[in-house]
């Protein structure tokens, strides 16, 4: 394997990482602020789909959405009657795997801070001529500014780690959906253990500076309330 | 059906909750501050909420003036923001993340009709906030806090104010910092107010009208005035018993630095407090500092003694003692004696007697 399979997993990750976490980021919003206020009967349901992913072995999951992404599979299905084609072992297929996979890491810390917030800024918003769409976004979205950044640091960290999905649903294509993980495997795999011990450190180091950052995040919002 | 104040707030509201149950018909005046007034439980800051729409359970008829904002029977109910209100909490409500300006333009920019930047800037001045306005609400006492949070409520035009014991999140310094501007907002401006209090000192001081909750239900409704003095049905007995009268000050004792203080069924000397001649005062006379004698006391030191005629005595919270209501030249006051002394001096409905008056409190 040479540098350039480095340096195209490396932007392979970096890609995959980025757009994963802006569609997270998009889904899991709706969903915390669904979760912290409702009072149906179906919340236990969805916050424990929600967190599933956690709690799973990858590859199950992984093993999941390649058969639902599959030719045959009722994602497949629906992929190829909208004409994007079948998305397993694909770039896209990655990124949906990503998005479910890192789900619970974005919508627990939006959640919580949507809970901390209270219903009282809204009903002030509401009193003050704000629409609730227009509260949502003026109001509910700056207090849980750090939530949401703790959302996005973690969802893009979780997503750059992943190995289990990646590989059921991704497989190991060049290019395609090789990410840094699946690199550090297939090193190992060849006994490259000097390359291996490169990308290794590199994501121990950027999995501390990620962990660093959000501890930040978190007593800098602290200290703002 | 209760009978509608032209412009005023009419409420017909049911909200049921477990152990309690919010159930109140009344109709409000259109202008000045009713006092909504009540032990903690019985039901005030639900009946607030309820008049905003932010308890959306509750059933009813809502109506200010010719504005319907809720009607179950119609299915109708007009949402919050729709509502043209002002609301403020009991404990600081800004919005962390703007600053005193951000705050007051939030309600300006979404308010339903066009307000010029006098209105805001009258707002502004109103509450003597015009220093802080770069502030953030992190760098502001809890004082500072409500003022902003009344102006931001003043500066969207509310057509009904509603004020959530804004003063009961603050030390009595602080209270006493913030009165005055409630008293300046009541004077200045003509909006209804519907202001939620526990404090019988803040009744006295600030309300035109009076509607007093126990355990959800309408106790009493009516000027100030009258509630406070209405022994049949007492509505605050106890430590808090007492009348609220207005007068205006007729003339000064600048060798005593007295002044007197006539109100319609006599006059009582204060403490010159440098008010001119022809102030509008309020005077409250607790029932506990009002004694009675049958004869003209002479050589007493209490020197304000007026003569009043009994109509009523009732109980009051304590078996050995009565409240005596008292007609002085159809004025309304209440004294507080023990029932011994009722029955040494023969005191009953129809006596003719001396109402001493040791203390009198003069609000502004």
């Amino acid at each position: 394997m040479s540098d350039g399979a480095v340096l195209d997993a490396v932007w392979l990750t970096l890609k995959l990482a980025t757009v994963s976490t802006l569609i997270l980021l998009l889904v899991a919003t709706p969903i915390a602020w669904w979760l912290a206020c409702t009072r149906s009967r179906l919340r236990a349901s969805v916050a424990a789909l929600v967190t599933l992913p956690l709690v799973l072995p990858p590859t199950v999951l992984g093993f999941y959405l390649l058969v639902a992404l599959g030719p045959e599979g009722p994602l497949g299905r629906l992929t190829q009657a909208l004409g994007l084609g079948v998305l397993s072992f694909t770039f896209a297929g990655l990124v949906l795997g990503s998005v479910i996979f890192s789900l619970p890491f974005a919508v627990q810390p939006i959640q919580r801070a949507f809970e901390s917030m209270g219903a009282r800024p809204m009903e002030v918003a509401a009193t003050l001529g704000a629409r609730p769409l227009d509260a949502f976004f003026s109001v509910a979205l700056p207090y849980a500014r750090p939530g949401l950044m703790t959302a996005g640091v973690l969802g893009f960290s979780h997503t750059v780690g992943e190995f289990g999905v990646v590989l059921m649903i991704g497989g190991n294509i060049p290019g395609e959906t090789r990410v840094i993980s699946t690199q550090i495997y297939g090193y190992v795999e060849a006994m490259q253990y000097n390359e291996a011990h490169w990308l290794a450190a590199l994501m121990v180091v950027f999995s501390f500076a990620v962990l660093f950052l959000v501890s930040s995040i978190r007593s800098r919002a602290g200290r703002l309330l | 059906m209760t009978t509608a104040v032209a412009g005023g707030l009419s409420l017909e509201l049911m909200l049921k909750r477990e152990g309690f149950v919010l159930d109140v018909q009344t109709a409000l005046p259109a202008r000045g501050i009713t006092a909504v007034f009540g032990a903690s439980g019985s039901g005030k800051t639900t009946l607030l909420r309820c008049v905003a729409g932010l308890e959306t359970e509750a059933h009813g008829r809502v109506s200010l003036g010719e504005t319907l904002w809720q009607d179950s029977e119609r299915k109708l109910l007009v949402p919050t923001w729709q509502r043209r209100l002002g609301y403020v909490f009991q404990e600081a409500s800004l919005f962390e993340h703007l600053d005193v300006q951000g705050n007051l333009d939030y309600g300006v920019r979404r308010s339903s009709v066009p307000v010029d930047g006098a209105t805001l800037a009258a707002a502004i001045e109103l509450l003597g906030i015009g220093s802080l306005l770069q502030r953030t609400p992190q760098g502001l006492s809890g004082g500072e806090r409500q003022r902003v949070a009344i102006a931001r409520a003043l500066a969207s035009q509310p057509r009904l104010l509603l004020l959530d014991e804004p003063l009961a999140s603050l030390d009595a310094a602080r209270r006493r910092d913030i009165l005055p501007w409630l008293e300046r907002l009541r004077d200045e401006i003509s909006l209804p107010m519907l202001y939620v209090t526990h404090s019988m000192e803040e009744v006295a001081r600030l309300a035109d009208h009076l509607l007093v909750l126990e355990n959800g239900r309408v106790k009493a409704s009516g000027s100030a005035g009258e509630v406070l003095a209405s022994v049949e049905n007492p509505t605050i007995v106890g430590e808090e018993a007492g009348v609220l009268l207005s007068g205006h000050i007729a003339q000064h004792d600048a060798a005593w630095q007295l002044s007197r203080a006539d109100f319609p069924g006599g006059a009582l000397w204060v403490r010159d407090q440098g008010w001119p001649m022809g102030r509008a005062v309020r005077l409250r006379v607790l029932a506990r500092d009002v004694s009675l004698a049958i004869a003209e006391p002479r050589d007493s030191s209490i020197q304000n003694q007026l003569r009043a005629i009994i109509t009523t005595v009732i109980a009051d919270d304590h078996p050995s003692q009565v409240l005596v209501r008292l007609d002085c030249a159809g004025t309304v006051l209440l004294a507080r004696v023990t029932r011994r002394a009722l029955h040494a001096l023969n005191l009953a409905p129809g006596v003719s007697v001396w109402a001493l008056v040791k203390s009198v409190a003069v609000i502004g």
